[in-house]
């Protein structure tokens, strides 16, 4: 059966076992990624059906993961390395802004580096500090990394199955809040291509541009907004680097207004590069600025305070209101 | 084992095999651990550890009786919330049971003008330095990111990065010595911590400059799912060594051998001899926070086997042999222990949600024109909820 209801944890799963499978040279990489089968069971069964030589319980060094990926990568292996948490991805920072980064380049493009980086993101599980944060900014301003997210079940599935085809390293950030839900996927379909952005609802008032965890927010907000009898298009961006803006363009030449919505702060952020061009693209069709819903410009808030920090259904209608007033 | 160069460049060679063999964490049972009080509650005398003994050589029934009060009620207070935590009055919890001997006997060992860095199970330490226990839960229900002054009992927050603080410690410990002053700082971390870069940074910063540090590693065999020999082929102890500093490892469940290597390394350090690294061997016989599931890696014998090892039950067989301790003092002990978990109950049922505006509140020391904007956009985006009419004059779109 190629169609399954599986959760977007267990569709990750599935597609590195896939991998696995199909490929010799990929390799996972992570703490606890074996017999726990991670934090989130991500990988869960995955070291008992290819080994300790395929699935690596790696010492407790983020640095000393990323930098041995390079390593293996160069060597000829596929590494995919898990991350535990966002906020744990700094220690490996300087390995993936100054090495992953940078080795095709510098190498002339004698050497590919096919690592993934998977990285569990962003808030709304309660977790203490570090556990929550939404740092794809940082990697998306960095040249030579691609930077995805998938926001459903599907997308986890095969986005994965090419981030770790692809000769780049891929910085794959998965929506943590959406582990669990449920959503087709069929490992017989052929994909669209990794980097491209896709309608995922359609409309005519008002497009709302969100990626990851925030795609179901603003489906819920355009079905809210339905009931006002406001039609809202949505699109999942889906990667942030490069960014489809083609597909935003198309979307706000029809709709005329764009409010991009994200976890991460707004400032500096993913939503300041896409109201900067399609603001470009599309000035004469614009009948209001490109408006963005996003974090503060403060340390991420305890957990008891993560819901006024984060984009919700009331912050997104109102963003949508104040464009829809222009 | 010998290797043919040419029949392992024919067939790949396993090299992992080899660690099949290393089922026991390294160098476990090894002649160097220092044990002043063994399982059965008795003293140990040995000649090689007669310089840490001289530190507890005086230590009197009270002094004694004192370090198992402290181990009982963190122990307590460890237990408490862990059931808050399973009612939804906390949303995560560290627990510490099985190194009450490791933090109560380190943290006994420092002076008031030390200063401490933990990573984030060093409730026992925090009860030692003074720190209302209560104040280290707001972290753990979400209602802040730290939750008490560290310079009140120079007590750092609880870092949740994995071995950062050791940096910080050397640094501190740096700053002590340009001051002349004769005090020490203790660095606490776990035997996963041991792999950061940051942890091995620290102990080449400390080395070089002859930092007043303790290393204070509580090996509780476990980082998470993974076990110490997935961090370390050697005793961790041993990797002082390569730095140029003792390192000396310590029965984690014995309180007086803790107190007594704790005070001998921090008199090092006092005396200006620079850092070393203590690592106590120890159990985590919990879950590594309550959302972890240990029946996923571990088998439940190997708890068994440690619970023979309890520090606690080793000084109360101690005091109840060996001293004038009678029943009264572990009965009003137990009552005020009953005491401590109500208290710890009520507050914690207590503790509101922070204001909603307080996300804007100290981000920076100085403040900072954006975050004054978005705290206005955010007061005017609240109120239009409660003044309907008001909703028109929100402006702006940053911070949104
Ligand atoms: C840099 C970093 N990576 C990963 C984590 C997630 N994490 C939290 S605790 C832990 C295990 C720590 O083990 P150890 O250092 O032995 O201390 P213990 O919790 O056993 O006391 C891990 C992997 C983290 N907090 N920080």
């Amino acid at each position: 059966m190629a169609v399954q209801k599986l959760p977007l944890a267990k569709a990750i799963n599935e597609s590195l076992r896939t991998a696995l499978d199909t490929d010799p040279k990929v390799l996972i990489m992570g703490e606890d990624v074996g017999k726990l089968g991670g934090v989130f069971r991500v990988t869960d069964g995955l070291q008992k059906d290819f080994g300790e030589d395929r699935v690596i319980d790696t010492p407790l060094a983020e640095s000393g993961i990323v930098g041995t990926a390079i390593g293996l990568a160069l060597r000829g292996y596929r590494p995919v390395v898990e991350i535990q948490f966002d906020g744990f991805v700094f220690p490996a920072y300087d390995q993936i802004v100054t090495q992953l980064a940078k080795m095709h380049a510098r190498a002339l493009g004698k050497i590919k580096l096919p690592v993934v980086v998977r990285i569990p993101y962003g808030g709304g599980i309660g977790a203490v500090e570090h556990h929550s944060e939404s740092p794809e900014a940082l990697f998306a301003h960095v040249a030579g990394l691609k930077v995805v997210s998938p926001s459903n079940s599907s997308d986890a599935y095969w986005m994965m199955q090419q981030a770790i085809q692809s000769d780049d390293p891929v910085i794959f950030f998965e929506p943590k809040r959406r582990y669990w839900d449920k959503g087709e996927v069929d490992t017989e379909a052929i994909p669209g291509p990794l980097h491209g952005a896709r309608t995922v609802r359609e409309g005519t008032d008002l497009t709302l541009v969100a990626y990851g965890p925030m795609v179901k927010v603003c489906l819920e907000v355009a079905a809210a907004a339905q009931e006002e009898g406001k039609s809202l298009e949505v699109v999942d961006l889906r990667s942030m680097s490069p960014i489809d803006f083609d597909a935003v363009q198309k979307s706000v030449e029809k709709t005329r207004r764009l409010v991009v919505v994200h976890e991460a702060p707004v400032f500096l952020g993913t939503g300041a590069e896409i109201a900067a061009r399609i603001t470009e693209r599309c000035f004469y069709h614009l009948e209001a600025p490109v408006l963005r819903v996003g974090g503060y410009h403060v340390p991420y808030p305890p957990a008891r305070l993560e819901d006024e920090y984060l984009p919700g259904l009331d912050r997104v209608l109102d963003a949508v209101d104040r464009s829809l007033a222009y | 084992m010998t290797v043919d160069s040419t029949a392992a460049a024919r067939t790949p060679r396993k090299r992992t095999a080899a660690k099949k063999s290393a089922k026991k964490s390294p160098g476990a049972g090894a002649p160097d651990l220092v044990q002043l009080l063994s399982p059965e509650g008795r003293r140990v005398e040995d000649p090689a550890h007669a310089e840490y003994a001289a530190f507890v050589e005086d230590i009197t029934a009270d002094e004694l009786r004192g370090l198992y009060r402290d181990m009982v009620l963190t122990r307590r207070f460890d237990a408490e919330a862990t059931s808050l935590q399973r009612q939804g009055e906390l949303g995560l919890w560290a627990s510490l049971l099985g190194q009450e001997a490791a933090q109560i006997g380190s943290g006994r060992a420092t002076r008031d003008d030390d200063y401490v860095f933990p990573t984030y199970r060093e409730h026992g330490v925090a009860w030692c330095r003074g720190v209302d226990p209560t104040n280290l839960l707001g972290m753990f229900r979400g209602v802040n990111n730290g939750g008490w002054d560290p310079n009140s009992n120079n007590f750092h927050l609880y870092t949740i990065v994995i071995g950062s603080q050791t940096l910080h410690a050397t640094g501190y410990a740096m700053g002590v010595a340009k001051d002349g002053a004769d005090s020490a700082v203790i660095a606490y971390f776990g035997d996963g911590a041991s792999s950061q870069g940051d942890v091995a940074e620290s102990f080449t910063f400390s080395a070089v400059y002859n930092a007043p540090v303790v290393f204070f590693c509580q090996n509780n065999q476990w980082a998470i799912s993974e076990p110490t020999e997935k961090q370390t082929r050697v005793p961790l102890y041993q990797r002082a060594q390569g730095y140029g500093f003792p390192g000396v490892r310590v029965d984690g469940n014995d309180v007086l051998a803790c107190l007594a290597v704790t005070k001998w390394a921090l008199e090092r350090a006092r005396r200006g001899e620079g850092p070393t690294l203590v690592e106590a061997f120890t159990y985590r016989m919990g879950a590594h926070t309550t959302s972890d599931d240990p029946s996923k890696y571990r088998a439940d014998e190997e708890r068994e086997a440690w619970e023979a090892k309890d520090p606690i039950l080793r000084l109360r067989t101690y005091l109840e042999s060996e001293t004038d301790t009678d029943e009264g003092y572990f009965a009003e002990l137990e009552a005020e222990s009953e005491a401590l978990g109500l208290r710890v109950r009520e507050v914690v049922r207590a503790m509101p949600d922070p204001d909603r505006m307080a996300i804007f509140e100290n981000a920076y020391a100085d403040g900072h024109a954006l975050v004054d904007e978005e705290r206005a956009q955010f007061a005017a985006y609240q109120a239009s909820f409660t003044t309907e009419s008001d909703s028109d004059s929100v402006a702006g779109s940053g911070g949104n």
